[in-house]
């Protein structure tokens, strides 16, 4: 082959693989549209957003995901709000004031928490967490939204660490020593100068942990009972994840049609926070 | 004391108690895998075949369905996802083409892996008449991992000094030829590092298999692997069918030992790789 011949046949095949790669998102979106859309139909956008009662196999099904919508809306905040302070505070501690040493040895057992597959983390708490939850607050079953709520804070936390600490890290330096040359100590300068430095840093973190928890499945399914109730901490729920991926094995009919529109709406939850995430990051740059 | 140093005072040791919880919190969990795991772990359980009849237990179709299936998935997303990022770094470096995939990349890889599964499903499962199989499995990961794939490749891509590129078309090469023997070679350490990643990723993924890959236990040979409707359960799915369906909870911890094991030594390579090719460069 020539020279230019070869030159040219790579540019077409690099081309190609650009082409697959944004035709696999187009796949995935068209698809999802597709397959959610005639179940709202059929059900109705109001009926199937705000039901409150999820029925699929009865006389008169009723498909009302309200009680899943909410389930991952408390579940997610409830995550956040133990997650994101100790994750930020354990951020702070790595990127300001532990000593060299430990600092990587900090941020290496971060990252292998990282790495660790979600099922580990439901198989701890169901084994581990539920029965514990069930002794100490005296219930029936210890598979509830509170049980999920402290797993999904634990499976956020490395993200949420990772994120904080680069942000942190990457503050100018002459920030915190004009901080500390005006006679702030060095616990001051990390929260009056570093944590509003890196303010949207931190704030992407909570967006990574938010869209973390909601797509969250299998831990979730392990832990949280999967019962479609109205959410309440120690009831057991099921999630906007879990009520798709419990009953895709052997729904059909307009009960399949209306997993697919649980799915849409699920990504739809995420495609706004992403986007949200991507404004984020622009800010920072400006 | 004053307030000023009492906020100090406190504040700091918030950061400390955080710090000490998250290490606690990771250690515990690491421990008590290690412990209710490591009693069965041995050569009989990572080498035997499942089965009702014989009596015997295993998770030997297991690992291999893991092993298949990452085999496979790399094989396909590794030349689409290097590809593009080759594309739109070395090829097109603004505009319009750029600015659409690498928006594209940025929403795929916020997707939840249950919606990937449910796409396997429909696409793959469904439409192509694959059936619950090995390939479904992959193919619906490939989707999975390509856009970590892009991104990393993007990255090591970006790192590589502009001046390289300038010397050889210098002494008149073209861009392809340019991007195999200069570029490429100087940007293999991050590529291999983001396909460690995705490995880590497709080892640790369940949702997305569970409906493409299927739950079965059963040893599959080469063939079977690329023919429809033969189902296997990866290490990540079989953890989850022993512990939610069976209630047996040895097997599971037995799996998670492997699975967490596994984790460290693809993480702590995958590391390495990214610390030499930054020394190198």
């Amino acid at each position: 082959m020539r020279f230019v011949d070869k030159e040219r046949a790579f540019r077409v095949l690099l081309f190609l693989c650009a082409i697959v790669t944004v035709a696999f998102v187009g796949v995935i979106i068209i698809y999802l549209f597709v397959a959610g859309i005639p179940a709202i139909k059929e059900i109705g956008l109001r009926d199937f957003l705000f039901g409150t009662e999820w029925r699929p196999e009865s006389q008169t099904p009723q498909f009302g995901i309200l009680p899943f919508i909410l389930t991952s809306v408390y579940g997610t905040v409830g995550a956040i709000l133990l997650g994101v302070p100790l994750g930020v505070l354990c951020a702070v501690f790595i990127a300001k004031i532990a000593p060299r040493s430990i600092r990587s040895m900090l941020k290496t057992t971060v990252e292998l928490l990282a790495g660790i597959p979600s099922v580990v983390f439901g198989l701890i708490g169901m084994t581990v967490l539920v029965p514990f939850v069930q002794r100490v607050f005296n219930l029936p079953s210890g598979a509830n939204l509170f049980s999920s709520i402290i797993v999904l804070s634990v499976m956020i936390l490395p993200s949420v660490v990772n994120v904080s600490e680069n942000a942190l890290r990457s503050v100018p330096k002459e920030y915190e020593l004009g901080s500390l040359a005006l006679g702030a100590n060095r616990v001051e300068t990390a929260l009056r100068v570093s944590m509003p430095a890196a303010k949207s840093g931190i704030a992407a973190s909570i967006v990574l942990g938010v869209g973390r928890s909601i797509g969250e499945t299998m831990a979730v399914m392990m832990v949280s009972g999967n019962v479609a109730n109205m959410p309440s901490l120690f009831k057991s729920v099921r999630y906007l994840t879990t009520a798709v991926s419990g009953e895709m094995s052997y729904s059909s009919g307009l009960h399949r049609k209306a997993l697919f529109s649980i799915a849409l709406v699920l990504l739809l939850f995420l495609l706004i926070i992403n986007l949200s995430f991507k404004l984020l990051i622009r800010q920072d740059k400006k | 004391m004053s307030k000023r140093k009492l906020i100090s005072v406190l504040f700091l040791w918030l950061c400390y108690i955080s710090a000490a919880v998250t290490v606690l919190l990771i250690l515990g969990l690491v421990f008590t895998v290690f412990i209710r795991g490591r009693e069965m772990l041995t050569v009989e359980i990572l080498t035997g075949i499942p089965s009702f009849l014989k009596g015997t237990i295993g998770i030997l179709p297991n690992i291999l369905n893991t092993v298949y299936i990452v085999v496979l998935t790399l094989g396909i997303a590794l030349p689409l996802g290097v590809g593009t990022a080759i594309y739109l770094n070395e090829y097109r470096r603004a505009g319009i083409t750029v600015r659409i995939i690498e928006f594209a990349v940025d929403i795929l890889a916020g997707v939840p892996s249950i919606i990937y599964g449910l796409v396997g499903l429909l696409v793959f499962v469904t439409s192509l008449g694959l059936g619950t199989s090995i390939i479904s499995g992959a193919l619906t990961m490939a989707f999975v991992v390509l856009p970590g794939i892009v991104r990393t490749s993007l990255e090591a891509l970006k790192s590589v000094p502009a001046g390289y590129r300038d010397g050889a078309f210098a002494l008149g090469t073209g861009r392809w030829h340019t991007t195999r023997t200069v570029v490429l070679p100087s940007a293999l350490n991050g590529v291999l590092a983001g396909a460690i990643l995705s490995v880590g990723r497709i080892i640790g993924e369940s949702a997305a298999l569970i409906f493409t890959a299927g739950v079965a236990d059963k040893m599959l040979n080469i063939f079977e692997i690329f023919s429809p409707n033969n189902s296997g359960s990866t290490l990540t799915v079989a953890l989850y069918i022993y512990a939610k369906e069976r209630g047996d909870f040895d097997m599971a911890f037995t799996i998670a030992l492997v699975l967490v094991l596994l984790s460290f030594v693809l993480n702590l390579s995958a590391r390495a790789l990214f610390k030499i090719g930054r020394v190198k460069t």
